[in-house]
């Protein structure tokens, strides 16, 4: 039975959700109608008065070569991250479900990344990997590899993808164990009876009835590749070299608050925000019309 | 076809015993039931034979050959789950076609065999559906179409009527023996219902807290139960027991089954009558003694009804009465 409890007035449930409402307002609705305002004008040079251009910055940005390449780099980074950070943590999470004793050690380690905040990831592994100093640079050196991501542009995506694929381990981690966990075992010891090998078995019976949790990871991963890496690549490669680490939203803020053009810079949030509401929006139909097995 | 053979089986999860040693000869084609009480390790004596728990002494073969350390699916068997464990996201075709399909059968031929087995167990109409869009008992049919259309050497079933209601239960228990038969396959069949185990059975395996106390044919474990747990769980309503100082007897307890006392004026022992269950042939009378045992007299329905209150005597014949030292075993 359903347990509800109903108000009398409108007054106490508004005050309730008072404070929600006011916190969204000012972090949300009212940043993002500011953009949206902003987009549609250009600030002259001084920041003194501004010009009204209806779809301008728009249009400008769409047929912008460095803005589409930006566009790219961002799709490659954010599959990178998201196939390297949900694979390794599929794989971890089946070596822990099969895992009895010491399962509990196992898992508080795995989660201690997910704590470092990935301004500080970024730069744990821009100290491993410093051209100079770190330690991984020097040991590729003795295997006479020449590690330079300053100059080199596919070193600076491979870097900035495993730091930050590595701070979402845990999280897809443990949303994959507790995925695993929830398949009955006997479902999976009756398709052993019925012949199937160990990987017969994840690829017939554990990766489909994983899909559910699959999906949710790829969504809310995707995201996280689109913004909140910022901090990972703004400490290790500041969008470089020659923009090959440049994603969406390290382009608002370099576009924006390096190169002053808070038009375009706008423009290009209003972009990020109906790219990041067209992926919620498929998420919520999707685990709606998701099978509960 | 095949046999198979326990011999002197233990298991351990840890430091903890749950089975103590158990040996029994099956024979090609016989339906042997394991039941006992809960937590009395029927089913891990069942999973060993699966393959699912590892021995931790002894051994198990079928057909002769050693299997201690063969997987699963290499051994040729085939289970039925409590739970069924169907997979969810496959049809019920594709659940009994599972099998078949890894074991590389050939298309028209998996077709063929399911079709088969699904006309034996009625679930024709089904065969596109998911098993959450069957009822408890077509799941339960499914459960055992996965399991025969693999024509395995052995069947094993933990428990697969218990979660059916009492009426579907018998059915299915009727229709679960008819199908053995008729496939001849050598089955292990585990159940803590003595009612199951007696009409089902060749030969059943008492099972007490990890240790087999007998090992027989239904009807010789009820007339001749070794021990006084045997004696105690299988009949129903159970057996009673009279404190052997009581009626003249040495240390222990006697047995005396409810239908083998006749209540008379004056008895072996008297006792009071308490509440009365008419079930239309028969009555059930339970009574009891000065010492607060409680006894039960099962008679015809014809003889009277003794008042609530009254106070009756016992009286059985001495050929009818099971002797049980302290430790419960049985004197003779
Ligand atoms: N994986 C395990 N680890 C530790 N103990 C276990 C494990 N599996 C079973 N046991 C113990 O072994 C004993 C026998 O369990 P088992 O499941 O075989 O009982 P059962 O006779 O099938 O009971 P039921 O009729 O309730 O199914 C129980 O006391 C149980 O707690
Ligand atoms: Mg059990």
């Amino acid at each position: 039975m359903e347990k509800r409890v109903t108000f009398k007035g409108i007054w106490l449930p508004l005050l309730l959700v008072l404070p929600q409402i006011l916190i969204t307002a000012v972090f949300f609705f009212y940043p993002a109608g500011q953009a949206i305002w902003q987009s549609l004008f250009i600030p002259d040079p001084f920041g003194l008065s501004m010009q009204w251009v209806g779809l301008g910055n728009f249009e400008f940005l769409l047929s912008d070569r460095f803005y589409r390449a930006s566009f790219l780099t961002t799709a490659i980074f954010s599959i990178l991250v998201t196939v390297v950070s949900m694979g390794v943590a599929l794989y971890l999470a089946v070596l822990a479900d099969r895992l009895i004793k010491g399962s509990g050690t196992y898992r508080t380690l795995l989660i201690w990344p997910y704590a470092v905040a990935p301004a500080v990831a970024g730069v744990l592994w821009l100290f491993m990997f410093n051209t100079r100093v770190g330690v991984v640079t020097w040991y590729l050196g003795i295997l006479g590899y020449d590690w330079n991501h300053v100059l080199n542009e596919g070193e600076a995506m491979g870097l900035v993808v495993v730091a930050s694929a590595w701070g979402r381990i845990s999280y897809n981690f443990l949303f994959f164990l507790a995925g695993l966990q929830a398949i009955p075992k006997s479902v999976v010891e009756a398709a052993a009876i019925d012949g199937a090998r160990f990987w017969t078995r994840f690829r017939t019976i554990v990766w489909p009835l994983l899909s559910p949790t699959t999906f949710f990871l790829l969504v809310v991963n995707i995201i996280y590749a689109f913004f909140e890496t910022f901090g990972v690549i703004h400490t290790i490669t500041s969008g470089g070299p020659q923009q090959a680490t440049t994603i969406l939203v390290y382009k608002v803020y370099s576009d924006g608050f390096v190169g002053q053009d808070l038009g375009s810079s706008a423009a290009q949030s209003v972009i990020l925000l109906v790219i990041v509401s067209i992926l919620t929006v498929v998420q919520f139909k999707y685990i709606e019309r998701r099978v509960h097995y | 076809m095949a046999t198979l053979k326990l011999d002197n089986v233990k298991k351990s999860f840890g430091k903890t015993d749950v089975i103590h040693g158990v040996s029994v000869d099956v024979e090609d084609g016989e339906f042997i039931v394991i039941v006992g009480p809960s937590g009395c390790g029927k089913s891990t004596l069942l999973r060993m034979v699966a393959g699912l728990e590892t021995v931790t002494s002894g051994e198990v073969r079928i057909n002769g050959k050693r299997v201690n350390d063969v997987e699963p699916m290499d051994r040729d068997i085939a289970m039925v789950f409590q739970n069924y464990a169907l997979y969810p996201h496959m049809s019920v075709f594709d659940n009994m076609a599972y099998g078949l399909k890894i074991a590389k059968v050939p298309k028209p031929e998996i077709a063929e065999r399911v079709q088969t087995a699904a006309k034996l167990l009625q679930l024709e109409p089904y065969l596109q559906r998911k098993p959450r869009e069957l009822s408890g008992g077509q799941r339960q049919r499914v459960a055992m179409g996965r399991a025969i259309v693999r024509k395995p050497a052995v069947f094993l079933f933990d428990e697969p009527l218990s979660n059916l209601d009492a009426k579907l239960r018998v059915q299915m228990r009727l229709e679960i023996k008819a199908l053995q038969r008729e496939l001849g396959v050598t089955s292990l069949y585990v159940t803590h219902d003595q009612v199951e185990a007696m009409t089902l059975a060749d030969r059943m395996i008492v099972m007490n807290a990890g240790v087999a106390d007998q090992i027989g044919a239904p009807l010789d474990v009820y007339a001749n139960p070794e021990t006084e747990f045997v004696a105690g769980f299988i009949g129903s309503p159970p057996t009673n027991f009279i404190d052997a100082a009581l009626v003249g007897g040495q240390s222990g307890r006697i047995g005396v089954r409810p239908e083998h006392i006749a209540l008379s004026d004056t008895g072996l022992l008297t006792a009071t009558v308490g509440y009365s269950e008419a079930l239309g042939a028969e009555t059930l009378v339970h009574l009891r003694t000065g010492d607060g045992a409680q006894i039960t007299v099962r008679q015809d329905a014809a003889l009277p009804i003794p008042g609530e209150g009254e106070t009756r005597g016992l009286s059985w014949t001495d050929e009818n009465v099971m002797r049980f030292d302290a430790s419960g075993l049985r004197q003779h």
